[in-house]
């Protein structure tokens, strides 16, 4: 036998790389019954995120400074409000810092947009795809679950996760015993999310298909608010997850582009204040959005880890033919 | 003061954690979807040798460890220090039997271990996998005595007792690992 091990050697099988390309073709097949145009962007670009949590990484041609695209969603825009067609892209991703089991510096996304789909009817589509992916692979079941936040939050902690504070956070961490993790101090949304880690993720059905949508709006990201039924201003955010493993976000797609503007210029303090250089704002997305993006839902999904979860793997490393360990 | 970011952490990395020196032995990326990422490491304090779990938010820094990993023979023991040397530059370190810890059962005089310094005083000593030692007292075994699983206590030089098959006789050099203090071989 081979030894796996040789570093010059692919990690995935051909198993592996066959089941990969089945599922791009079927993928590819989903959309094109439904009428979705396959798309290409740049992967480089000029500016880069503004999220204080994604890392993006730089590089230039000739003199000029360039980023490596952390997910291709301003373009799509751009698209989107040119043309207003409902489009897809699968492309490679690359985000700084982010290695381990579920993670691989540069991996590939499926990104789609839905012109007049509110959040639940991509919700809808989103899981058509993984279940028909699910059937035709190892997966055992696809059982998909739906709940909002604050149902998932409050079931696992008690807590109203639209109305909570830091200190009742604490309090929570410390009635369930968690560990409070080393500079972890009062900001809400940190807090918000290591509990989820902690408490609300693990209540997760642990074989099946998990959507948590309406996320607090200081999570919105790119996504609209609105009230929901008990009066809070929620995001139209959701995320898919299988068991733990998150698979995909989406939004329902902010219009406002001086609302999109005052994000990031909030996102940049708070990359300065925690030590980050500020990102440079996509003008060209304000542009678009400017000039009117068609009312419109979207959702990145990770195929790698889709993958890994069809071929029954836990590890990234397993069903990428190089890791970054090998590259 | 010396800081590593938790970008930096990767196995074997030497950091401070509640005043004690430690080393990562794992270190994993917390990161679900969006949002803060947290850094879960495990640890191994170089102290005590316990292992411990603790996780950071990323971004975090940690103050890090003065450790240092030396090649080193052991000469002799006076009984309250065991001293060893550097084979390049000739200079000598003596250990105390905290730092020396388990190591004092496996080592006689002249063999290759790993000295670990913690801010340039000696905090641990790793010896050789495998060690060599003859037996100084072991009943004679008997021929089909089977009743304690066909193994029998010896006396090594060293003074540490191991169970070793009922065929060793006294005098006879073995072959000891270290790391589960078990008998291998007849060297």
């Amino acid at each position: 036998m081979p030894a796996m091990s040789e570093s010059w050697r692919p990690a995935a099988s051909r198993e592996i790389l066959q089941l990969r390309a089945r599922m791009l073709k079927d993928v590819r097949a989903f959309f094109d019954q439904r009428g979705v145009l396959e798309v290409e962007t740049p992967l480089l670009s000029s500016s880069c995120t503004t999220d204080p949590n994604i890392n993006s990484f730089s590089t230039r041609y000739q003199y000029q400074g360039l980023y490596l695209n952390t997910s291709p969603e301003y373009c799509m825009k751009r698209l989107l409000a040119a043309h207003g067609d409902p489009i897809y892209q699968i492309c490679k991703s690359f985000r700084d810092d982010e290695l381990g089991p579920n993670h691989n510096p540069e991996f590939t996304m499926l990104e789609w947009y839905r012109p007049g789909f509110d959040m639940f009817e991509l919700m809808e589509e989103l899981g058509d795809l993984v279940q028909m992916l699910a059937s035709n692979y190892k997966l055992n079941s696809s059982i998909i679950n739906k709940m909002s936040f604050a149902e998932a939050y409050h079931q696992a902690t008690g807590i109203n996760p639209y109305a909570t504070s830091a200190e009742e956070c604490l309090s929570c961490a410390l009635k369930y015993g968690i560990e409070q993790p080393a500079g972890l101090e009062d900001d809400i949304d940190e807090w918000l999310n290591w509990l989820l880690i902690q408490l609300v993720m693990p209540t997760f059905q642990t074989d099946g298909f998990t959507f948590i949508y309406d996320y607090p709006q200081s999570q919105a990201a790119l996504a609209k608010l609105y009230k929901n039924q008990d009066d809070f201003t929620v995001a139209a955010r959701f995320e898919l997850f299988y068991g733990e493993i998150e698979l995909a976000n989406g939004f329902n797609e902010l219009l406002d582009a001086s609302e999109q503007r005052h994000r990031f210029e909030h996102e940049n303090i708070q990359r300065v204040g925690a030590g980050l250089p500020p990102s440079i704002i996509d003008e060209n997305l304000l542009k678009a959005l400017e000039h009117g993006l068609p009312a419109c839902s979207g959702v990145a999904l990770g195929l790698d880890r889709l993958l890994m979860l069809l071929s029954g793997a836990d590890k990234l490393e397993q069903i990428l033919a190089f890791p970054f360990s090998r590259i | 003061m010396a800081s590593y970011n938790t970008n930096e952490f990767k196995n074997g990395l030497k950091i401070m954690l509640d005043g004690d020196p430690c080393s990562i032995t794992e270190n994993i990326l917390v990161k679900p979807g969006k949002g803060q990422a947290f850094n879960r490491v495990k640890v191994k304090n170089l102290k005590t040798g316990r292992t411990l779990e603790r996780t950071f938010k990323t971004t975090e820094s940690v103050e890090a460890a003065d450790v240092e990993d030396i090649n080193v023979e052991f000469l002799y023991t006076d009984g309250e220090h065991w001293h060893f040397m550097e084979p390049e530059t000739f200079e000598q370190h003596a250990a105390d039997s905290v730092a020396v810890g388990d190591a004092s059962k496996w080592i006689k005089g002249q063999e290759s271990c790993v000295m670990t310094l913690w801010n340039g005083a000696p905090l641990s000593i790793t010896p050789p996998n495998f060690v060599e030692l003859s037996v100084t007292q072991t009943d004679p075994g008997l021929k089909g005595d089977t009743a304690q699983g066909g193994s029998k206590p010896a006396m090594l030089e060293t003074g540490t007792e191991v169970k070793v098959p009922l065929f060793i006789d006294e005098g006879d050099v073995l072959k000891i690992d270290t790391r589960t203090g078990e008998y291998v071989s007849r060297a």
